[in-house]
């Protein structure tokens, strides 16, 4: 679904991504791990089209999109959830869902605002509230409903539990391994690596703008070495 | 009660003038409030929209009145041509790139005005351009009671548009959080052209509405920027209801001023007022904490 190739992007002459690889797979749940300054949130940026690589390629569903404005990025499906949530403060929450879907899903605006209300129940307590004023895990889920309502074919998740109680982490990650049992393909960028690695089929470890270390979940969390640098063990 | 007779219909006239202050504002406080900045072009753009109502007056034979067919649509397309292709190229991202970039517009335009033009003063006749319409026993202009309406209605139909369509949630999501508004797929250079050829058509509205009482020069826009950033600061920046009520009250306290001070004195109390705003309340009325 999903195809990245010697992707390399930076800012100004800094290079941030020296070359990175990755695949995703339909239906999958990929975890991009990788501690702070890796590197991760600057490939979402280039992922959504908010950098432009310098080089290298990103295949989506057959389609070079490497360099496409966010504009033709998300009406291919690409959606993305970003860290610190990024929702319309001053904008209710149920105008902040209905632009979630201006750009696509524009035609199902309404059954898709039914099934996101039905998934977070709380939004449906605070729909006529401003965004701005709900708590950082409702915040959270509204940019996470903000991005379904986009009908996204590939979701990608940037650090989702960041700043959310531990109880709430925990409800997050289960949430989000719901939404991909649904039939939803998800990229979910963290920094939590344990839990993340719980709920995901294959994980992609970033280190110096570069990818480390790869393969599924599983193996990975037996990986001596990511067990030293990211687990503690 | 003689007092009352000459208070109640300077407060009515006063009433009637600030609409079209409100008008002016709306669109300088829109834009301030999307693009982060004031319009420093505002006031030379009023006067190429009366131009426009003058010449098609003078030229066409279309009323002014006729002309709110075209105005709008045409001031519109100025905004937005000259956000999406002049202010927004020339700024390069930095909000104070494009207050500069506005001012050297006004500059222009209003230069182009005074060579093209003339600085000859330039008023549109019409049948009814001194009827009176008595209320409460005020005798006001004709021209200004439908101004106001019109301003009303203006402000009415803006108001639907930013909380009931599309396009007005995206520039209300715009004006506060870009990256997220990049992130749903809205088109963020498209969404400041439309705010901004909203707020200018807003000036081909309030030029049909005033050009029946008023008059044009190259300079003319100049008091009515001055008053409509005043407008701006009381209703507090990027407002709605604020530069409404903000410009009402302008209007009043103009029409009040010159009644007790004398014509050329009456703008006294706006800047007093502007000057009091800005020391102890300078978020305004309406405005919000930034």
């Amino acid at each position: 679904m999903l195809e990245v190739t010697g992707l390399r992007a930076g800012y100004g002459e800094v290079e941030i991504l020296r070359g990175v690889d990755m695949a995703i797979e339909p239906l999958e749940i990929v975890a991009l791990l990788g501690s702070n300054g890796a590197g991760k949130t600057t490939f979402n940026a280039v992922l959504s089209g908010l950098n432009r690589p310098t080089a290298g390629g990103v295949v989506f569903e057959g389609r070079d999109i490497a360099g496409l404005d966010p504009v033709a990025i998300v009406e291919a499906g690409l959606v993305q959830v970003p860290e610190g949530r990024h929702v319309f403060p001053n904008l209710s929450v149920r105008e902040n869902l209905e632009l979630g879907g201006y750009r696509r899903g524009r035609a199902n605006r309404k059954s898709n605002l039914e099934r996101v209300v039905a998934i977070f129940p709380r939004l449906r307590e605070r729909m006529d509230q401003k965004a701005g004023t709900l708590s950082g895990g409702e915040q959270q889920m509204l940019a996470i409903g903000r991005g379904m309502m986009s009908e996204p074919k590939l979701l990608v998740l940037d650090e989702p539990s960041l700043g959310l109680s531990p109880m709430l982490v925990e409800e997050m990650f289960a949430l989000i391994g719901r939404l991909n049992g649904e039939g939803l393909t998800i990229l979910l960028v963290e920094q939590n690596v344990r839990q993340s690695l719980e709920i995901a089929a294959r994980a992609f470890v970033m280190e110096n703008g570069a990818v480390s270390l790869s393969g599924p979940a599983g193996e990975l969390m037996r990986d001596p070495q990511l067990q030293r640098s990211y687990l503690g063990i | 009660m003689s007092e009352f007779s000459i208070l109640l219909p300077s407060v009515l006239n006063g009433i009637t003038t600030g609409a079209l202050y409100a008008l002016v504002a709306l669109g300088l406080t829109l834009i301030y409030g999307v693009l982060h900045i004031i319009n420093f072009a505002h006031g030379s753009l009023l006067m190429l929209a009366l131009y426009g109502v003058y010449f098609l007056a003078a030229g066409f034979d279309i009323g002014p009145y006729q002309a709110l067919v075209f105005m709008p649509a045409a001031m519109f397309a100025v905004g937005y041509v000259l956000q999406r292709f002049v202010i927004g190229k020339a700024s390069h991202d930095r909000d104070e790139n494009i207050l500069l970039v506005t001012l050297g517009l006004s500059i222009v335009i209003e230069n182009l005005a005074l060579y093209f033009f003339r600085s000859d003063t330039r008023v549109v006749d019409t049948p009814w351009s001194f009827e009176t319409v008595e209320l409460l026993g005020a005798f006001l202009p004709l021209p200004k009671v439908i101004a106001f309406f019109g301003a009303l209605a203006t402000a009415a139909a803006l108001w639907v548009l930013m909380t009931r369509t599309d396009l007005g949630k995206a520039i209300r999501a715009v004006a506060k959080e870009r990256k997220g508004a990049r992130l749903v797929g809205i088109d963020v250079d498209h969404v400041f052209a439309m705010s901004f050829g909203i707020g200018i058509a807003c000036l081909g509205i309030a030029a049909c509405l005033l050009m029946p009482s008023y008059y044009v020069t190259p300079q003319v826009g100049h008091g009515f920027v001055l008053i409509a950033f005043t407008i701006v600061v009381l209703g507090g920046m990027g407002s709605f209801v604020g530069a409404l009520i903000g410009g009402l009250f302008i209007g009043v306290v103009e029409s009040l001023g010159g009644l007790f001070l004398g014509e050329s004195l009456g703008q006294i109390g706006i800047f007093a007022i502007f000057i009091l705003i800005l020391l102890f309340r300078p978020t305004g009325l309406l405005g919000h904490k930034v």
